[in-house]
């Protein structure tokens, strides 16, 4: 997956200024930055859910609004944080779902297994037949990578999957997204605002700042007190916990 | 253990259905059972196959027909507030009749048909663009906001009737009931059936589609045309009852919404449900109507209208006081959760 001067101008302002990169298969990369950067916008132009104003975003050698939606979608798949559905379903019905671009509404026995595995391994088997909005917050994040997991892509993009998380929820979202590429040897993208998450659980870390890439690199080449200060404004001491940067800001 | 619970709901309903079904054939001033004479040289036959069955072919059509209307249009437009009543479909229905009464004087039912279905969509489209565009945060702003519309739309109505002098020829349209269905006059409310067939085979695109445009578009779903089609499938059931029983209220609503809390959401599961409850309901009222004042008869809106709204306050509380908390504890909850269960 590879974008070329990828832009994106809203009401006059560029929100996104001729990014270009190349994102590693086989690696969790986190893009990281204050809020308003852009890191969003990108990940909503690389899966098709924003239209660019200039630029080329590829995926597999092939420009992403050149790729048929439903084909796309075996390939990659995006979870945003707009999951605030309100909608009386099961965990079964959600993860089901996932299996869509496959089968359609006649969901095979191979289907029906991969939704049961999905949810097998986001341990929420003893939860098959809840409604998702008697879970709890936690619960029904897992549901939706459960979701994912059955839709079975090579790449999957997270927008801010451990928003509105508590540090317990927030760093186990965080160990099944490590397990989802060491595991199941999925691309992971991933947008985030704790950067030690991103630093203790990523490949690769892209710093966005007003629209542009500010560092792109694996965590070691980002994770520094002067890379960081120049993009966030603040100053950072940083503290090696099991060989992984971190670190700590005030 | 769920799947036989799930249907013992849907085999309990279609019995009802059929033993209501079943009596509501005998109700009526000429008494069809065996001994009494037929009145007026009309055989109990002639009563039964003019009469009696297309009415009540024309009830069944009606309940489950604007039941499952309703259901498409909550589903498609994430609110559960949203039916032909609140989104202004059944209001813009009945401006097309009187349009086509205007405009083709000796319009047959098909024609009237036609326009009510064109008026039903391009009003259920005007307000699905207008609450797309303006976001309200709060979710009874959109069936107020519907029914506002309706109602301008109704005083459109009205005043044209008004000044060309067809008001009287509009009532019909305008208060549903079911006393001038005979045979040839309601065959049209059978397109209801291929319809629900429709609805039913694209189930799950309404369902993806009601989860909004980033899931759809994450499934390689057509947002648009989705949402488009089913709109079509609800403003063309509404025109083709509409047109022959003229409006009937709140089923689209009440009916939904009832069987969701049971249910869930997923349509697959709760179409044939919404459907025959909703030919229940419907069944049920007109009974009352022609049983109350027999020989006599009240027309079916105004029952429908005593009972559905009484339901529906109750809908709205009960939907409010869940939701609301719902949204506001999400976070609240979430967090109690690591304490308590994890």
């Amino acid at each position: 997956m590879r974008s070329d001067a990828l832009t994106k101008i809203y009401d006059g302002k560029t929100v996104v200024d001729h990014i270009s990169f190349e994102i590693p298969k086989g690696k969790v990369v986190s893009f990281i930055g204050p809020n308003g950067a852009g890191k969003s916008t990108v990940i909503g132009m690389l899966s098709r859910l924003i239209a660019r104003d200039g630029g080329t975003a590829e995926f597999e050698g092939k420009d992403v609004a050149k790729w048929k939606s439903g084909e796309l979608a075996k390939r990659l798949a995006i979870l945003t944080q707009t999951n605030n559905i309100q909608m009386k379903l099961t965990v079964w019905e959600l993860v089901a779902f996932g299996r869509f671009p496959y089968s359609g509404s006649h969901l095979t026995e191979r289907d029906n297994q991969a939704v049961r595995q999905a949810i097998e391994y986001m341990e929420l088997t003893d939860l098959t037949d809840s409604f998702i909005d008697e879970l709890s917050g936690g619960q029904r994040q897992r549901a939706y990578i459960a979701m994912v997991i059955a839709q079975d892509t090579e790449y999957v993009l997270l927008d801010e999957p451990t928003n509105n998380l508590d540090i317990y929820h927030a760093s186990n979202m965080m160990k099944i997204i490590r397990r989802l590429c060491d595991e199941l040897g999925k691309t992971v993208i991933l947008v985030l605002h704790e950067i030690n998450y991103a630093a203790f659980y990523s490949d690769v870390i892209c710093a966005f700042v007003d629209g542009k890439i500010a560092a792109f690199g694996s965590v070691k080449e980002v994770m520094n007190p002067t890379t960081l200060s120049a993009i966030y404004g603040v100053d950072f001491e940083m503290i090696e916990v099991n060989g992984k940067p971190l670190s700590i800001y005030y | 253990m769920g799947i036989i619970k799930e249907r013992k709901i849907t085999v309990i309903l279609a019995g009802t259905l059929t033993l209501l079904s079943v009596f509501s054939l005998f109700v009526g001033v000429i008494d069809l059972r065996g001994g009494a004479a037929a009145a007026g040289g009309l055989g109990r036959l002639d009563v039964l196959l003019i009469s009696r069955l297309p009415r009540l072919l024309a009830i069944l059509c009606t309940g489950v027909g604007m039941s499952v209307a309703g259901l498409i249009m909550q589903q498609l437009c994430m609110n559960k507030f949203v039916s032909p009543t609140t989104g202004a479909t059944l209001s813009s229905a009945q401006l097309g009749i009187l349009l086509a009464l205007l405009f083709m004087p000796r319009s047959t039912l098909w024609s009237r048909a036609a326009f009510a279905f064109a008026s039903a969509l391009t009003g259920t489209w005007l307000f699905i663009w207008f609450i797309q565009r303006i976001k309200f945060k709060d979710t009874v702003m959109v069936p107020l906001v519907g029914m506002m519309f309706g109602n301008v739309i109704g005083g459109v109505t009205s005043l044209l009737a008004y000044r060309y002098e067809m008001t009287q020829a509009l009532s019909t349209w305008l208060v549903g009931h079911f006393a001038l269905v005979i045979r040839g006059r309601y065959e049209i409310v059978y397109l209801v059936l291929p319809l629900i067939v429709i609805a039913f085979i694209f189930a799950n695109h309404f369902n993806i589609v009601g989860m909004g445009k980033t899931f759809s578009k994450n499934l390689g779903v057509n947002y648009g045309v989705v949402l488009f089609g089913g709109l079509t499938i609800a403003a063309a059931i509404t025109a083709s009852i509409v047109v022959v029983v003229g409006s009937v209220s709140y089923i689209g609503l009440i009916v939904p919404n009832i069987v969701s809390m049971f249910k869930g959401d997923k349509i697959r599961g709760s179409l044939i449900d919404a459907a025959l409850s909703g030919a229940i309901f419907v069944l049920v009222c007109d009974l009352i109507g022609r049983v109350v004042i027999a020989p006599y008869e009240l027309p079916i809106e105004l029952i429908i209208g005593i009972l559905g709204s009484v339901l529906f306050v109750a809908i709205l509380i009960r939907r409010l006081s869940h939701g609301r908390k719902h949204i506001s504890l999400g976070r609240v909850k979430a967090s109690r959760a690591i304490g308590g269960i994890q």
